[in-house]
């Protein structure tokens, strides 16, 4: 399962990454692969302000339904527009077309307390 | 019509292939049973064709209609004769899979036989034929039915009084969680905004709570597969306005703990509400209102025994104790001194919530539940669950050992098992397990539900089965296993007796085509 490096991960199946000032928030392809085929993603507006651990987003599969939740507290100021019209995305391409939002944090730092690749590898038991 | 619905009419009228096991369990090819899909009614429309036995309107009907309300072009209909109808409908009937045609094990939908006495009760005229809007006086029987019925169904429950309008199970969730916020409300404790329910929940009870303006708090299940205690009482607090359980639990187990369990509850100042989905194991001995629950719904279309799923509309009644009954749903149906029978008036019960159904519910699944409760008697169901009860068990033991069981030990009127050991060993997953069944003659069980066990199965009988009826049933079972371990190339390509094989679930959901758009323009067959 691909869990890449210079990410930052979740116990709940998040991953994070740097860009800028900003981070890019998604789901693991680990997770994207327990959930099934991705059919549905809700996701919140540009500009409300998530605390850490809040529930930003809600993920449908053909199997279940699930929580996201928000890795970093801080302010959406961007979601990606593609997954409304093609939500298999979050399947096909987890870490790249498959992104959900892009947050500006609060502290600049919090994401280095993450879990790293090979930190997030043993939670899964990979 | 267009290019995309004549290939798609195409595709669908090409013969299936199909492919036998031969005794070796070879692939080999074998004929189709027949083209399985058909055409819709709109395509076999013919311009003129019709059955005449019908009275057509008078010509000059429209001349009453101010023309600015009629529509400008008729609209488009398909055209057919009678038979040509009822042969349509007829086949697609055919397709179905049916508690009528064979065994259907879904568990946590308590698919039982449904007695045919049921339908001549719910076909009486005077009940089929009653208006909704009948003056009191005109509906004495049906509103005779409708007390009787409230009445069973609160000493069922050990509760005391019952509303029978929720039109399923998730409405009577709703009722109940607005009747226990009334109730928080009419006391001045506002500060109550949290539902707690189980991680083996129906969906539909965290769905319940928000739609009721709650948040959800989840707790884990203990590894015996009830309630957490110490979870639960971690999670109640000044902000609880209820706990929403399931007893039996969607395992199919009897929650052990329940007095304890109640009592955290009711010490936190928040009320307990049990999903009653499974009463059809506990009927007759576990009253959830005597045991301290404050409301519950029914779901009288599987424990009584209506037609559901796809056969026919259901009905959740909820019960409620005494100190809930100001705020159930109005009118409920009253008995008067003289023995008459009305519904309550407007703002006879201030407290009531009001109307959550127009008029007085599915009057007809309340005939053919209430028909199914004399039929029986209190001896009568206490037998139903015992005896669903056994059949779970009897499965249970039988198909033990081809499946993973994760909670061993006696169960309910269903229980789970687990395909996990096979998926490591085979490749082959509970879904192909499923699909092998269908092949196999049988409705596939519940899968994938309860969310907590991995690969799941879970499989309710009913008490409606016979003992050859379950064993062919685990001899089924058991085979599949051991095809999975000997051919897995038959399960991943199962079914291959179905009308249809595997459908694109996903691409239904992501895109879904919920029109048919075959009939526009210059096609319409508009009768002129």
């Amino acid at each position: 399962m691909e869990i890449p490096e210079g990410l930052r991960y979740t116990q709940d199946h998040e991953w994070v990454r740097a860009d800028g000032t900003e981070l890019v928030i998604g789901i693991t392809a680990y997770a994207a692969d327990e959930l099934g085929d991705i059919v549905f993603v809700e996701l919140p507006r540009p500009g409300r302000k998530l605390a850490a651990h809040e529930v930003f987003g809600v993920i449908e599969s053909v199997k279940t339904a699930s929580d996201l939740f928000t890795p970093v507290a801080g302010e959406v100021v961007a979601v990606n527009p593609d997954l409304t019209g093609a939500p298999e995305l979050v399947n096909g391409e987890p870490y790249a077309g498959g992104w959900m939002i892009r947050i500006r944090p609060d502290d600049a730092a919090a994401a280095d307390a993450l879990l790293d690749a090979a930190a997030y590898r043993a939670v899964i038991g990979g | 019509m267009s290019l995309e619905v004549e290939q798609t009419i195409a595709a669908a009228r090409v013969l299936i292939p199909l492919r036998d096991r031969g005794e070796e369990g070879s692939l080999g090819a074998r004929n189709a049973v027949g083209p399985v899909l058909q055409p819709t009614l709109a395509e076999t429309s013919t311009p003129g064709r019709r059955t005449d036995q019908v009275p057509h309107p008078p010509a000059d009907a429209l001349d009453g209609i101010p023309a600015a309300h009629r529509r400008a072009a008729p609209p488009a209909l398909p055209e057919l004769n009678e038979p040509g109808v009822v042969r349509h409908f007829v086949a697609l009937s055919k397709l179905n899979y049916s508690v009528d045609g064979g065994f259907y094990p879904l568990g946590s939908c308590t698919m039982k036989h449904n007695p045919k006495v049921n339908e001549w009760a719910a076909r009486l005229p005077g009940f089929a034929g009653l208006h909704p809007l009948a003056p009191d006086a005109l509906a004495q029987g049906t509103l005779e039915l409708m007390w009787e019925l409230q009445g069973m169904l609160a000493e069922i429950s050990g509760m005391d009084a019952v509303t029978l309008q929720p039109a399923a199970g998730a409405h009577g969730e709703l009722t109940g969680i607005l009747v226990i916020r009334a109730y928080h409300e009419a006391r001045g404790d506002h500060d109550r905004t949290e539902v707690i329910v189980p991680d083996s929940s129906h969906g539909t009870n965290p769905a319940t709570a928000s739609m009721a303006g709650y948040r959800t708090v989840t707790i884990p299940s203990a590894p015996d597969g009830g309630v957490d205690l110490d979870a639960l009482k971690a999670a109640l607090s000044p902000r609880t306005a209820a706990v929403m359980l399931t007893n039996p639990s969607t395992l199919g187990l009897f929650e052990r703990r329940i007095v304890e369990l109640l009592d955290a509850v009711h010490a936190a100042g928040a009320l307990a509400y049990m999903d009653g989905a499974n009463m059809n194991a506990i009927l007759g001995r576990f009253q959830p209102g005597a045991a301290g629950f404050d409301v519950m719904h029914y779901n009288l279309h599987k424990t009584f025994s209506t037609p559901h799923g796809g056969g026919g509309p259901g009905a959740g009644p909820v019960a409620v104790r005494a100190h809930l009954a100001p705020y159930l749903p109005t009118p409920l149906v009253v008995r008067e001194a003289d023995g008459r029978f009305r519904l309550e008036r407007d703002g006879e019960r201030p407290g009531s919530i009001g109307r959550v159904r127009a008029y007085q519910g599915n009057a007809g699944v309340l005939v053919r539940a209430y028909t199914y409760i004399r039929a029986h008697g209190g001896s009568g169901l206490r037998t139903v669950s015992d005896d669903a009860v056994l059949a779970a068990n009897y499965l249970r033991a039988r198909v033990e050992g081809a499946y993973e069981v994760p909670y061993p030990g006696p169960c309910k009127h269903e229980f789970v098992a687990t395909a996990r050991l096979l998926k490591e060993a085979t490749g082959v997953r509970t879904l192909d397990v499923a699909k092998r069944l269908i092949d196999h003659g049988f409705h596939p069980p519940t899968i994938y539900f309860p969310l907590i066990v991995e690969e799941c199965l879970l499989i309710e009988p009913t008490e409606t089965e016979t003992l050859e009826d379950l064993d062919a049933f685990a001899d089924a079972l058991i085979e599949v296993a051991r095809e999975a371990r000997e051919h897995p190339e038959l399960l991943h390509e199962a079914p291959v007796t179905a009308p249809v094989r595997r459908l694109d679930e996903a691409t239904a959901a992501r895109h879904p085509e919920l029109r048919w758009r075959g009939m526009t323009g210059a096609e319409t067959p508009c009768p002129q």
